[in-house]
């Protein structure tokens, strides 16, 4: 089944927030992925047209917070003849639910794609009891 | 777009999700694709030159085709995704798949010009108009 689906098309979702931003430009919320191991947890983002830059990751309150500007000079020049999806920065937070060791939080970013990838904090990780 | 029928249980899934693929491509409408509807591309005119953008992320150089006949560009690879050694998975929402798709532009184009770049997921053709397809600007003497 996977070898012979065929990809389809993502509409691509305008990011609603309870705050606003300052800024007018519109804001679009990335296609993500979250699994989990036994000692991290894993979130993996689409944010084409990002350089590694111009990414800020940040938890506050047990809040992820993800946002992602892209290079829009790349544009620049470029007169529109036939569009099928808008171009913008990305946003998206997430609450977590586990603790989190924030200092161990490490992020790649390969064609477009952001792996978080979050190790959690001790008194979080699972224990295995022996019975005596 | 291949479809191969090889597992009687997903083969009317997959013949439903062709058909609504191209349903949901314009290439019958006034657009100027010439079928599939993945990767959604913008087209955008650069000085004579025509520059097609689409949105490609993670999928490898080397899994991305570009094909150049006329003023046809096909574009087709296949994306995948690995998810290592999860032991859950919470949220899944990016896709993976083949893709294969054509776009016709309404100039003539120079092949031996044609650029594609590929860098943080996005995929940047330059397609070159063909010398001989270039207006000529006559002065009024």
């Amino acid at each position: 089944m996977a070898e012979s689906q065929s990809l389809e098309v993502q509409e691509k979702k305008e990011l609603v927030s309870k705050e606003e931003k300052t800024v007018p430009a519109r804001y679009y919320v990335p296609a993500t992925d979250i699994y989990e191991s036994d000692d991290a947890l894993t979130v993996v983002m689409e944010i084409p047209g990002v350089g590694k830059d111009d990414v800020d990751v940040n938890i506050e309150n047990d809040v992820l917070r993800v946002e992602a500007k892209i290079d829009f000079t790349k544009y620049e020049g470029l007169e529109p003849l036939y569009t099928e999806y808008n171009v913008g920065h990305f946003a998206r937070s997430f609450a977590l639910s586990n603790k989190i060791d924030q200092q161990q939080i490490s992020a790649q970013l390969d064609d477009g794609v952001l792996t978080l990838t979050l190790k959690k904090a001790k008194e979080a990780l699972p224990r295995r009891i022996t019975i005596g | 777009m291949a479809i191969l029928f090889s597992d009687p249980f997903d083969t009317l899934q997959q013949f439903q999700q062709a058909l609504d693929a191209f349903r949901a491509s314009p290439w019958l409408g006034s657009g100027p694709s010439a079928g599939g509807a993945s990767p959604p591309l913008n087209v955008f005119r650069k000085g004579d030159d025509i520059v097609v953008i689409a949105e490609v992320p993670g999928i490898r150089r080397s899994d991305l085709q570009v094909q150049v006949k006329g003023n046809t560009i096909r574009i087709s690879g296949s994306k995948s995704i690995e998810y290592g050694q999860a032991a859950s998975l919470h949220r899944r929402e990016r896709r993976a798949g083949q893709f294969d798709r054509a776009i016709t532009v309404p100039v003539e184009l120079d092949a031996e010009g044609v650029k594609a770049e590929c860098r943080d997921g996005i995929l940047a053709l330059y397609l070159p108009r063909a010398e001989r397809d270039k207006p000529k600007t006559i002065t009024v003497g």
